[in-house]
Parts: structure tokens; sequence; C-alpha cells
């Protein structure tokens, strides 16, 4: 985070002279102050925020986001950027210097959906941008939206995934024509990472309780690896609860009764299913929130739907989910009585089922939606 | 050679499509296409394990742990009230000792008998990786190489769905199950997931055949074809090639993340769903869930030469251990599958029936669907409605 490399000098310095343990701390180890006090990059109390619009219906939700934090008075500036691949001297794909400056200045970025490129030569922009700022964990809280009625009420879980490695490392060769292999890669580091950043969360969100999730019946050195770091973990944070439990044990009890879950931390793969398993009982990805944390104190909150391609420029979209990551990052920031009214009018306008868009059951314009809810946010005041 | 074996031996070479399980149609290659001739079950060309003495069938019984033994106990007992012509060869698997002495003994009786009902075996995932998971060995020894499950919604049962009629079929050998594992790096750790175009070739044809013989007009795959683009790419691709010999089945293709979506906020639009291992285990227990729990549905896993049946979740259970509170339903409806593997159809149906109108008439319900119903009180009511619409039974 933004001041701690201060800190991390004092640290060292204070290592040298013997007076604290002798590991040397890097800018991750260092524990974090409580939110509220971090130091921030601010500029008149204002502080600077990337914002990424996105493709299709990007811009329109990122505009009504962008309305309903003006209406509530955030403190928040926004830098608008555009992510488009561009090739580097070397051939390789990256994203457009100027963002990536951005985003190492201000830390913290909300994104909307971006168009997945076919056959374009170059990876998705998702995956550039996980390289580029090291993202390695998912943070996806599901918390049922009273007024959307699914078939599962009191859903209040939040699933970290780590997002790097694990299934997805895009490892695989034809051995022999007709048989191929995959490999999932797991190592020390990143277990060990987003493990610590799973009790982190749980310590900061007033969480009671951490489970992984894993196959290590099957896997046994692979998912046997994870959790041990998690276990590792789990030493040094003896008010959480820490539980583990198999991938199918989830799955099953996740189905008919998902209140018993809290924090659940996993691999790659395992968290993309579960993920969008828990988006579905809570409504879908148009309703849902994800966040996506980096070294170095970056964070990229983003909507995980599609770019809706059908509906773009149409004021037909549903901004929920944006909007609802917007909140997951003031939370972030510290900025917690805004993010609190934020929420409360957006579940409220929803609840009320006067103004809804088309997707919530409602045949509202995205911009009375967005107007609805400034309104509320101003009665909120 | 015996002259029985014989015959089993030119029996098999004369019907090349036989699946140990379920019946075949016959399948002809002509030109690189093949050829199904149609069949009504009554005219299936299979043939079933032969039976040893008196036409008595032997069965290998492996009750497992956790609920494995209680339950196994209630099915042998069960058998015996409605006096059902099979054996069960007892064979326990201590799954706490490291050698393999006593899962390679299980695997012998069944390949003697050729038929097995069993419960879930233990593996305590803290143990080194030279211990590996019986149930893996067992199922790969003997190559069982398709998971069959049929989740549907009971009425009676309360669940968040209703009319949820799914058919699972999942590959059971390979995939992420390959335990392929080794550190070539300290703090490195590879996985190997082998996806190989016979296995896959092999599950997609199982699954049509099935799909036709129990009247399912769509199959969906379930993949990740996006993010392991070579891997599931060439299941997907497998699966492509044999959907095009079935043009009377409908064929798409599914995501997995969306895949798991879809199930939990409208489970009724599946009909039929096909997949490789790992993405089985997590659809077939989200679909379980969907319809009631692990003590409802049954499963079966199926090979060309052997079939065994045990439930659908392969859970053990363990904390409701000798309880008397584990749901036998699922424990039950698997033998029932066993019996129609043995052509034992009019017992299979007399156990299924009084099985399932004791959840959904009587509504005798165990803890984990919300009821107080021992699993005592439960056979019990089976024994009952057995008995006042069966055939001759053994006095209570």
């Amino acid at each position: 985070m933004a001041g701690s490399t201060w800190r991390t000098a004092v640290f060292n310095l204070l290592r040298r002279w013997g007076l604290k343990d002798t590991k040397a701390f890097t800018a991750d180890q260092v524990p974090q102050a409580p939110r509220q006090q971090r130091p921030q990059a601010s500029d008149h109390g204002m502080q600077t925020v990337t914002l990424i619009p996105g493709d299709g219906i990007g811009p329109e939700i990122s505009t009504a986001v962008m309305r309903i934090f003006e209406a509530a008075q955030v403190p928040i500036q926004w830098d608008e950027r555009n992510v488009t691949a561009i090739q580097g001297p070397g051939g390789n794909w990256m994203i457009p210097p100027n963002t990536k400056e951005s985003m190492d200045r201000n830390k913290i970025g909300l994104k909307g959906p971006l168009k997945t490129p076919v056959a374009a030569g170059h990876p998705s922009m998702n995956l550039l941008l996980r390289k580029t700022f090291d993202l390695y964990a998912n943070v996806r809280p599901c918390m049922s939206i009273e007024g959307y009625k699914t078939p599962y009420t009191d859903v209040d879980l939040v699933t970290i995934r780590e997002n790097t490695e694990g299934e997805y490392s895009g490892i695989e060769h034809v051995i022999v024509d007709g048989v191929v292999q995959s490999i999932k890669l797991i190592t020390e580091d990143a277990s060990e990472r987003i493990a610590k950043y799973a009790f982190e969360y749980a310590v900061n969100n007033q969480r009671s309780s951490v489970t992984a999730v894993h196959k290590a019946n099957i896997m046994r050195m692979s998912d046997g690896l994870f959790l041990r770091k998690c276990r590792e973990a789990a030493e040094n944070y003896k008010d959480i609860k820490f539980t583990e439990m198999y991938l199918d044990t989830v799955c099953l009890n996740m189905v008919q009764d998902p209140t018993q879950f809290d924090v659940l931390v996993m691999p790659n793969l395992y968290g993309d299913i579960l993920s969008d398993l828990c988006a579905g009982l809570i409504g879908g990805l148009g309703v849902t929130p994800s966040g996506n944390i980096g070294t170095n104190g970056v964070a990229i909150f983003e909507s995980v739907h599609g770019t809706a391609p059908d509906i773009a420029g149409a004021d037909l979209a549903n901004p929920t989910a944006l909007l609802l990551s917007a909140v997951m990052m003031l939370r972030h920031m510290g900025l917690h009585a805004h993010a609190q009214r934020i929420q409360t009018a957006c579940f409220n306008t929803i609840q009320d089922k006067r103004v809804l868009t088309k997707d919530l059951g409602g045949n509202a314009k995205c911009s009375e939606f967005t107007a609805a809810i400034c309104e509320r946010v101003q009665d909120l005041d | 050679m015996t002259l029985r074996a014989a015959l089993c031996a030119v029996s098999r070479a004369v019907r090349p499509g036989r699946c140990g399980g379920l019946p075949l149609s016959r399948t002809f290659q002509v030109c690189g296409a093949t050829i199904h001739a149609s069949h009504p079950r009554q005219g299936s060309t299979y043939t079933p394990p032969p039976a040893r003495y008196g036409g008595r069938h032997t069965v290998t019984l492996i009750p497992g742990d956790g609920i494995g033994p209680e339950l196994a106990d209630h099915v042998r007992e069960l058998f015996w009230f409605c006096c059902v012509p099979v054996d069960f060869e007892l064979v326990n698997v201590d799954s706490s000792l490291t050698a393999e002495d006593d899962i390679n003994n299980a695997i012998m009786s069944i390949r003697r008998n050729g038929v097995a009902l069993k419960g879930n075996l233990e593996t305590n995932h803290n143990r080194p990786p030279s211990y590996k998971s019986r149930n893996n060995l067992l199922r790969t020894s003997l190559d069982l190489y398709a998971n069959v499950m049929h989740c549907h919604s009971l009425p009676g049962v309360r669940t968040r769905h209703r009319n949820v009629d799914i058919m699972i079929i999942r590959e059971n050998t390979e995939g992420e199950y390959s335990s392929l594992e080794h550190e070539s790096v300290p703090g490195v750790v590879e996985c190997l997931k082998i996806i190989t175009r016979v296995n896959s070739l092999r599950i997609a044809d199982f699954a049509f055949q099935t799909a036709r013989q129990n009247g399912r007009r769509r199959i969906t795959a379930v993949h990740k074809a996006n993010i392991m683009k070579l891997g599931d790419g060439l299941f997907l691709e497998c699966c492509k090639e044999v959907a095009s010999g079935y043009p009377d089945i409908a064929f798409d293709t599914l995501i997995v993340d969306n895949a798991t979506m879809q199930l939990v906020s409208r489970p009724q639009q599946f009909d039929m769903m096909l997949m490789p291992n790992l993405y089985g285990n997590v659809v077939s227990n989200v679909c379980a869930g969907l319809v009631g729990g692990p003590g409802l549905v049954p499963g079966a896993n199926l090979g060309e030469h052997y079939a065994v049946f045990e439930t659908g979740t392969r859970n053990t259970g363990r904390s409701i251990a000798n309880r008397n509170s584990a749901n036998p339903t699922a424990m039950l409806l698997a033998s029932c599958l066993l019996l129609d593997h043995l052509k034992l159809h009019a017992y299979a149906h007399m156990i299924r029936r009084a099985t399932l109108s004791t959840v959904t008439e009587t509504r005798m319900h165990t803890a984990d669907l919300g009821g107080q119903a021992s699993t005592s009180d439960v056979i019990k009511s089976i024994r009952n409605a057995i008995q006042s619409t069966g055939p001759l039974t053994q006095s209570i």
C-alpha cells in the first residue's frame, strides 16, 4: 500500500540495529496499519482512482457509477484510461504504458467488462492486466440481495481464489498423438501468499472463519502443499476458525445450505467454479462484485459479466455489478460510511421494485435506475 | 478351459458391442462409421455375469468406512428378507493400513464375481503421496471408465428446485485423477491432468448410447476448453466426433463455471451431462445437493467387464457413523441398480418401489432430509411396504 516503503525502511533499520526480528521485511509482509489510519495519496482530500470503462456496456455503467459517486459526494476523482493491447519492443503484448503508469501511481482501479479477442493474436486483456500487476487474489463477496429473489436467501460468504497458477498455468503438451497432459502448478510462495491474504481479509472484514477447499485425497502433493500453507497461515490468526473441506463436499453443502460458509480460500480452478456457483446463488454475474488484489498494494475492482454487445449503447444495462464492485473498492480504501450509504441505496432501490432494469425484472432504463439510486443516496445523507 | 468359459468367450466374440453394466445395442463398423442396430430392452443380446450355483449370483460386498458397514448390513438383511438370489462375498478393506493387500483382494474378488456393491473407503489426505486413494485404485484397476448418476427430484422431499431430472456421465479413470505428481524444484509441485483420445471417445460413445437407451434427447458436454485448450479441447473434439454419429440426440457444450451457475439457477434445462473426471465430481455433487442430498442418489461405476455400485456422492459419513441416523435410500437404490444389472428386475422393482414409497409417500425421513426417523425406522417401513405388496418374503 502507499506509504509502506518508509515503514519497510524503518523496520529494516531496526532489524540491522538488532531491535527487531532478524528476518528482513518486504513491503508485503509489513504488518498493515488498520485501514482507516493508512496514509492515502491524497490531493485536497480527494483520492484518484484509475477508471477503465471497458467495452460494450462498459462506458454506460461506468458513467452510472460516476454519477452515483458524485451524488454521494465520495472524495474520489477518476482518471479514465483505456486498455487495448499494444505490442512492446520485445514483441510481447502489454497494456498501454500510460495506463500502467496511472495504476502504479493510484494503486486502485475500477474496471468494466473487457472484450475477449478471438484470434486477435494477443491474449485476453484480463490476463494481461493480471500478469502486469500480479493480481494474485480474486475476491468475490456473495451476499443475497433483498428484493432480488433467488431460491437461496441469507447467502453471505466470500470466495478468495488464487489467481495466478494452479490449473490455469496454461502449460499443456501433446505427449503422443491422442494423449494430452495439462500441468497444474502449485507453488509454496503463491499458496502462502493467498492463505495469508485470506486470513487478513477475514480479520479486516470481521469474518469469523476461513475454509480451505481442496482435493488432497486425490491430488496429494499439490493440494497437500496448498493445505499445508493454509494451516501454517492459520497458526498466526488464532481468532479465526480454520476448517478444511473437500471440493465435492463444499459443492454438495453449498447448494443445500450456503449459510454454513463464511470465507472460502482455494486454488485457481476450484475458485473459478465455486465463485461462479456462489454468484449463481445470489442471482448471477449481473449483480456480483469482484476485486483483484495484487502485489505492491495494487487493487483492481471489476464487474465480471460480459460486454453484452447486443444492448450496448441502448441505455438498458444494469450497473449493479460495477456499482457493488465500486462499493467494495470504497471499503478497501477505508471509506466505509460512503460505501454503506451507496450499498444501502442500491439495495433499497432494488427492494422497492419500482425502478428496475430489465434483467432485474423491471423495464426501466439504466439512466432511470441510476437516477433512482442517486436520489436515495442523497436522501440517506 | 471349461465349457462355460468357452461359451462365454464365444458369445463375447459374437457380440462385440457389449458393455458391462448396461445392455448395448449391436454395433457394426462400416467404413469407419459406427452403425447401431436399434434394440428394445427385452431383445438385448447382453449376457449378465453367470450365476454360480443353482441360479444364485455371487456379488462382492465392500462395506467401507463410516456409515458403510451399517448400510451394507441393511442391504444384506433386506436381500435375505426378500429372498433375493444373491450371495454376498464380504471383503473388508482396512483403509488405515499402508499395504495395498486388502484392496488388491477386493479387486481380485470383483474380477471373480464381475459385480460389486461398495461403501466409500476413507482416504487420509495427510498421509504421504505413496498412499493412494483406495477408491481410485479400484476404479482404475478394473477400468470402470463410466460413472453414471441419475439425479431426479422426488415428490415429498423438500428442495429449492422442482422437476430436476439430470443424468450425469462422468469419465472415471483419467483426467485430474491420474495421481501423477512430482516436485521438481522444492516448493513447486506439478500435477498432471491426462486426457486421451481413446478414453474420451469411449466415454462419449457410452454417453450417447446410454442416452438413446434411456430416451434422453440432449447431451451437454461440460469443459473448460477456453483455458485448457489442448486437454479439454481434445475431450470436446472427441465428443463432437461421436455426436455426429447420433443425429437424433442434440449436443451442446457449456463451460464448467457457467454450468454450475446454470445448475443452481435453472437446473431444469439440463437433460444429460457428460464431462471429464473433476468437473464430473463437482457437477454430480451439485446435482445431488439439488435433489435432496447425498442420502438419496445412487451411482454406478461401469466398465467393459465389471460393474461396481455405490452411493452417488461417495461420502463416508464419518460424523454420523454408528448412530443409526444415516439415510439408507442411496445404498438401497444402488443395490437395486445392481439387481437390474444382474437381470433380476422383479426384485429390483420391488425393493425400489418400496424404498421410494417410504421417501415420497410414507415420508419417513432421516435427519438429512429434515426428519427424525432413524435408519432402522426407514428399513422397517421398507420391509412393511414390501411385505404388504410384494411376493412371498421371509416372516419379519
